[in-house]
């Protein structure tokens, strides 16, 4: 914009502030109401429109893993799971990796990397001690990999120099459930930024032999999106669309438990949080115990880590969570719960 | 007949020339498929009301962009808009964001579009931007002839004074309006080049300040020799003295121009959100134009010529009054592509009078003899030193 280099407009606010000044005065009788505001209620944060969810439904997202969202014919493409005679069980998925532009607020589209043409990836769910066998095959534009965190052979790790999977190729990587608790998976080809940021990763549940009491369960994967590359995100969200959960609430039900797989996945920002508004949560920290070891409402997790939440809904009504940076909040990492009373019995 | 024809053939194969260049795209070929586009917005105007922030935006790029999400100071912003949000080449919108903006601090607004780009527009002190209301029109004047015509009247009662100088004098009077003007000159140059390099590219800024500035030199050189045609025609065996009010006429309208840049600019700061106005501002400007006043009479002194006070009054309107004029327009319709070309022009009419006056001074001798006498360098540096102090005050 042109600014009058000389005449230093600019400096000269410093002036304006020192009243008596002929046209400051009238001036800031003209902006006399700025203190009230009194329209602010009209002042409406948030994104504009509402994002096509054909391709990626945030709220189907949340409660399905080892791709039960799909029909059984369609799922059998991707996930086959064989008891073994030790009572466990070989889980066999394919997942491949795909370039593709992702509406992550309305009418925003992200030039990402995915696995299965999603991001998060598909949420991998297997139990302590089963087998799991992932065949990836890498239909994308660049050399890709899937790293699992867990207990692995060094074959398995798909970091080492040597283990990118090229477009075109696949390789299966196989190891056994272990340790239980919550964990991710995410690509780990250099540049590792990039090839994260960019859509590589998704949530990968080991649940403990003994199981877990019954809840109300759900992936949350805080992610966010670097949309002009300049090292710095433009977009938050817990599961990829921006305020996606503020357009179409969690519906949950008063005194139900209620348990959140949280994961963090942003890129450049150290750390991320979750807040929830009129309760508190239990936390286990990498979901790696049975038992809470920290009651909270507002948890902070490092890039990469991860922790179960649970909690039961007190009262009916709107909830609001989001990251407690208002930051990132603000840029979309802000949603609802609407609890509603159980059905009578 | 068959001349005609003769001039349309090479028009008729540039036009299937064209047509060949369109249908095979030889740039796409060597773009690629599944290249992003190049996108490119420009903040027009920014206006900010009470509870609003409107945004005008150009596309001048050569893609057509879609913009898809508004964030204000890394927030996203709901907005509404009447002209829609996908632009094509040199297409424009203006986005209305009901924002609680508050006085005096800073905002950044960012328009992200569908391919996530990023465009960036800061208002580094909000102050609500005026509406063409009675009230701001009546401000804006009296800005007008606080920076403009005032001065620039009050330049013009020495007249008394410098009529009754020594030639010695006069020369070294009239070489310091020549510095004076000739900083003006190079002031107005470089904040013209300014603006011009700002503008988005489509505009070619530097071209259209430079086409305006030649524009108006050679325009005023030929109101110039007719002016002088006229007075000899109907006055007869005119001589110093027309010559003298001819030329202090020309300086009136070249400061004028300047004056009318100058206006533009006090209004545009407001318009952009970007100026809150002080009093020591005001005095600023006010001492730097008085200076101008003394610019249009001495040619007048230095003929000798009784002038009335009815004349100098004209001469003080033409130098003053198009601040007014400058600050209405730049304050409700700004648009840097005008505020570019009326740089231009100040700058052309200033030139033009430089040139006026030192062949006015020279009268017989070599332009170059007579700019190295002593009286003549002590005023053109003394010309430069009363500019650059005066200006010291307003930047």
């Amino acid at each position: 914009m042109w600014t009058m280099s000389r005449r230093g407009w600019l400096q000269a606010t410093g002036l304006a502030s020192l009243s008596g000044s002929l046209l400051g005065a009238k001036l800031s009788g003209q902006t006399a109401g700025q203190g009230r505001h009194q329209a602010h209620g009209s002042h409406v944060m948030g994104t504009v429109g509402t994002p096509s969810l054909d391709a990626f439904n945030p709220t189907t997202f949340l409660r399905n893993w080892n791709f039960s969202e799909l029909e059984p014919d369609a799922r059998a493409k991707f996930y086959k799971e064989t008891p073994r005679p030790d009572g466990t069980m070989l889980r066999e998925y394919e997942i491949y990796a795909v370039d593709r532009d992702i509406e992550i607020a309305p009418g925003l589209f992200f030039p990402a990397w995915t696995y299965n043409g999603q991001v998060p990836g598909p949420t991998i769910r297997a139990t302590e001690g089963d087998r799991v066998k992932v065949t990836f095959r890498n239909s994308g534009s660049h050399p890709h990999s899937i790293h699992f965190h867990g207990w692995h052979m060094p074959a398995m790790d798909g970091a080492l120099p040597g283990q990118e999977v090229f477009p075109g190729e696949t390789f299966v990587y196989e190891f056994d459930a272990d340790p239980f608790g919550l964990h991710l998976y995410h690509c780990h080809t250099v540049p590792l930024k990039r090839h994260i940021h960019k859509g590589l990763y998704g949530t990968f549940i080991i649940d403990p032999r003994e199981g877990r009491a019954p809840a109300d369960e759900m992936v949350m994967v805080m992610n966010a999106f670097d949309t002009n590359f300049d090292v710095e995100n433009e977009v938050y969200a817990a599961n990829t669309v921006a305020n996606a959960y503020m357009h179409e609430p969690i519906r949950v039900t008063v005194g139900r438990l209620v348990r959140i797989y949280l994961v963090n996945l942003t890129e450049f920002d150290p750390i991320n949080s979750m807040h929830t508004h009129g309760m508190f949560f239990d936390v286990i920290r990498t979901g790696t115990a049975l038992t809470p070891s920290e009651r909270t409402d507002t948890l902070m997790l490092c890039q990469g880590e991860r922790a179960i939440l649970e909690t039961t809904f007190r009262y009916p009504g709107d909830f609001m969570f989001h990251a407690h940076q208002s930051e990132f909040a603000e840029l979309g990492w802000m949603g609802l719960f609407r609890a509603e009373a159980a059905p009578a019995t | 007949m068959r001349r005609v024809l003769l001039a349309f053939i090479p028009l008729v194969l540039l036009a299937i020339l064209l047509t060949v260049i369109v249908r095979s795209g030889p740039a796409d070929a060597l773009r690629g498929e599944n290249v992003p586009p190049v996108e490119r917005l420009t903040f027009q105007r920014v206006i900010l009301e009470p509870d609003f922030i409107v945004v005008s935006v150009l596309n001048d790029g050569p893609d057509p962009v879609m913009i898809a999400q508004v964030q204000i100071d890394d927030a996203f912003w709901t907005f509404t808009t009447e002209d829609g949000t996908a632009l094509d080449h040199l297409g424009r919108t203006t986005l209305r964001i009901p924002y609680p903006w508050v006085q005096g601090d800073a905002h950044v607004v960012k328009l992200l579009t569908s391919t996530g780009t990023v465009f960036e527009h800061e208002i580094p002190v909000a102050v609500a931007s005026p509406t063409p209301n009675a009230r701001f029109f009546g401000i804006f004047t009296l800005i007008g002839v606080y920076v403009g015509v005032l001065p620039v009247v009050i330049g013009l009662l020495w007249y008394p004074f410098i009529a009754r100088l020594s030639d010695r004098a006069m020369d070294f009077l009239m070489a310091l309006t020549v510095g004076l003007l000739a900083f003006l000159l190079i002031d107005g140059g470089s904040e013209g080049l300014e603006a011009a390099n700002l503008l988005p590219e489509s505009f070619q800024g530097v071209v259209l300040f430079a086409t305006a500035a030649i524009g108006a030199y050679l325009l005023l050189e030929a109101i110039g020799a007719w002016l002088k045609g006229r007075k000899r025609g109907a006055g007869g065996g005119a001589g110093d003295g027309t010559g003298g009010w001819v030329l202090a006429v020309l300086i009136a309208v070249g400061i004028g121009l300047h004056n009318f840049g100058e206006g533009l600019a006090i209004g545009s700061a407001f318009a952009l959100g970007e100026a809150a106005l002080g009093t020591l501002l005001i005095v600023g400007f006010t001492l730097h134009n008085t200076t101008e006043g003394l610019a249009i009479i001495s040619p007048l002194a230095r003929a000798k010529q009784r002038v009335s006070v009815v004349d100098l009054i004209k001469l003080g309107l033409i130098g003053g009054v198009p601040t007014i004029a400058g600050a209405w327009l730049g304050g409700f319709v700004y648009s840097p592509v005008w505020a570019v070309v009326f740089l231009g022009i100040g700058v052309g009419a200033i030139g033009q009078v430089i040139g006026q006056i030192v062949r006015h001074m020279a009268r017989q001798e070599s332009v170059g003899r007579m700019l190295a006498t002593a009286p003549v360098l002590a005023g053109l540096f003394a010309g430069f030193a009363v500019m650059y102090v005066t200006g010291m005050l307003v930047g």
